[in-house]
């Protein structure tokens, strides 16, 4: 167990390519680090080059109080999860979580009460024997998890584990991992481009987009403050609304005829400064017409996800969606009256995107 | 259609019997002409079905050899092919994988020169380079020795290249985590790759053997001694083109003896060799 520490971590690759662009953050010893982002952004470099598969360009990775950039992947200490488990198909599941331990000259006893133990953890006693062939998706990825964990390393590392599984087990195996990390203790960074896992599972969520970080926090600060436009669409779902407006006097911005108050919002912007205003589907309250504050909404279609239903159409002519509880009946087309908590008016730059949020 | 795919199936069956046959024919001539004496054949009385003199032309052939053409029986001439074939075979797959694995997984300067220039040489067939090669391997002392009949043969540029295919569709990231399960590249070749290319290298090993087994003008070329002929010269010395009598009851022995080994290897690795050849699962 041991705290992460990356450093203005750089990856250029021959040819110029700058995958990842100087990321500095670090992990305390225990903390479950989700590096989210959409494909492309770096966040599997950054990964690999924390694991050693990619050598660092510049910067400093160091796991506990070791810097790692000249040590190879088998001896910094860190266990991987693949995306496809990179399973050794040859091998029975009990060799493919003993192939470590034995290149590493662990004695026979030893291994064999590790991958009994691991084995007892993941409840796959009974397939000790098989081929991963003859494994289910889900059983795979208890394999690999298997092979991660009798290693007994400082760190894990999962590169996007979960997508090849059906949305059931996702959910399932989402909550295995977590659980199975609080229980080892084990510092984890975990790669991902699903904004669900990255909430749920994270204590640190690092947002990256273009090589760079956009932002790192609690994945609920995350969600409640975006730092920039990126991350407001990108973590949340139905995705953020996101609307042209202006400034139209401190603390309020204006949406074509629609005025709107938002709390957050710095109060040295000059009136008609070109602004861009995110709301969150979810933060849409309905309230009566003729309502203080209320806005017009013209709904032209309606969703129905079961738990909730999704109202799209017009607000201020501009499209919008918001989301509703089950029991709000509205026409399926037709104008309805909402109003947004100033606290949930989330205002960026138009040019830049970063969050013109109070200091 | 129940009927119709009846129909089809027997139309099937009558055009893979009609194939059958006509494969199957000339070595069934073959089989019967090693079974009589040979003025029966001479006189062009051969019948179509086997006779009596079966056990004493494979027991002449075999262990004592024919009366004028050679001097050595075949059995001696069995075991010159199947040194050969075998070391063919095995040589080309030795050398073929090492290459292959080196040209995949290293980067080293001009790697892609290696590749191509090893390619380049599947232009270069035995025919071709056959008056250098004599040279070489005269030079270094090799006529009429088992290296001097399998060496220049082995180097192989479709080994090389069946092998490169091959271990492209090996995923990175088992390479990967080998490394993080500390394997080294010669652990990981020989505990991941090796184990992976078995049916691979069962195909390549059934094509080469029939290669090494069928070499005719190399063979040829560098061997003078009868202790050194392999079989396929065998037979060929055995029929006379001149005015003695072609013993053809002793040659059509030694040509359907020729024929076991490379059957025998078929039969043996046909399981492994037709899953080497269609595998796409990893």
């Amino acid at each position: 167990m041991a705290q992460v520490t990356l450093t203005h971590v750089k990856k250029v690759y021959a040819g110029g390519v700058e995958a990842v662009k100087g990321v500095s953050f670090d992990i305390p010893d225990g903390g479950f680090c989700v590096l989210v982002g959409p494909s492309g952004c770096g966040k599997s470099t950054l990964l690999r080059m924390v694991a050693g598969l990619e050598t660092i360009s510049a910067g400093e990775v160091s796991i506990g109080e070791r810097v790692v950039n000249a040590i190879g992947p088998a001896d910094r200490d860190i266990a991987m999860v693949f995306q496809n488990y990179a399973l050794y198909p040859h091998m029975s599941v009990y060799d493919n979580m003993a192939y470590g331990l034995r290149n590493r000259g662990t004695p026979k006893d030893e291994i064999d009460r590790r991958v009994k133990e691991a084995a007892r953890i993941l409840a796959i006693e009974g397939l000790l024997e098989r081929r991963p062939k003859q494994l289910s998706g889900g059983q795979r990825q208890r394999v690999a998890m298997g092979r991660a964990i009798v290693r007994k390393p400082q760190v894990f590392l999962f590169d996007e584990p979960l997508s090849n599984l059906d949305a059931k087990l996702r959910v399932q195996m989402r909550v295995e991992i977590k659980k199975l990390q609080r229980a080892l203790g084990v510092t984890a960074i975990y790669v991902t481009h699903d904004q669900v896992e990255a909430m749920t599972l994270s204590d640190k969520l690092v947002v990256m987009n273009g090589g760079q970080v956009e932002q790192i926090g609690l994945p609920a600060d995350v969600y409640k403050k975006p730092a920039s436009k990126f991350v407001a669409t990108f973590i949340g779902s139905p995705p953020m609304n996101i609307l042209p407006g202006t400034i139209d006097g401190p603390g309020i911005v204006a949406l074509g005829d629609a005025i709107l108050e938002a709390r957050d919002l710095r109060q040295d912007l000059p009136a008609q400064t070109a602004v861009e205003v995110g709301l969150r589907p979810e933060d849409v309250e309905i309230a009566s017409e003729g309502e203080a504050g209320s806005l017009p909404f013209d709904v032209e279609f309606i969703e129905e996800l079961g738990a909730t239903q999704l109202f799209h159409g017009q607000l201020a002519g501009l499209p919008f969606v918001m989301q509703a509880a089950t029991d709000v009946v509205a026409a399926q087309a037709g104008r309805i009256w909402i109003t947004i908590d100033p606290d949930r008016v989330h205002v960026f730059d138009s040019k830049t995107g970063a969050r013109l949020g109070r200091v | 259609m129940v009927e119709d795919r009846r129909l089809g199936d027997a139309i099937a069956y009558v055009i893979l019997s009609i194939g059958v046959l006509i494969v199957a024919f000339p070595v069934w001539l073959t089989f019967v002409a090693s079974s009589w004496d040979n003025p029966t054949i001479i006189n062009g009385q051969l019948p179509l079905y086997p006779g009596p003199y079966l056990f004493d032309n494979y027991y002449r052939i075999l262990f004592v050899g024919t009366s004028g053409s050679t001097r050595e029986p075949v059995a001696s001439m069995m075991l010159n092919s199947f040194v050969m074939a075998l070391a063919i075979a095995l040589g080309k797959i030795v050398i073929s994988v090492l290459s292959a694995y080196a040209v995949v997984y290293y980067r080293f300067p001009f790697r892609m020169t290696a590749f191509w220039i090893i390619f380049v040489t599947l232009m270069l067939p035995v025919e071709v380079r056959i008056f250098p090669t004599f040279k070489v391997v005269s030079d270094l002392n090799m006529l009429d020795t088992y290296q001097g009949l399998a060496v220049p043969l082995i180097a192989s540029a479709t080994g090389t290249l069946l092998f490169r295919q091959f271990f492209m569709t090996i995923p990175d990231e088992l390479l990967e985590a080998s490394r993080i399960d500390g394997a080294g590249p010669f652990r990981f070749f020989k505990d991941t790759v090796i184990p992976l290319s078995i049916t691979t290298i069962a195909a390549l090993f059934v094509i080469q053997f029939i290669y090494g087994w069928n070499q005719y003008l190399w063979p040829l070329l560098i061997t003078t001694k009868d202790s050194m002929q392999t079989i396929v010269i065998g037979i060929r010395k055995m029929i006379v083109t001149s005015d003695a009598l072609t013993e053809w009851p002793l040659a059509m022995a030694t040509a359907m003896l020729a024929m076991l080994p490379p059957v025998f290897v078929v039969i043996v690795m046909q399981r492994l060799f037709v899953k080497g050849l269609v595998e796409t699962e990893k």
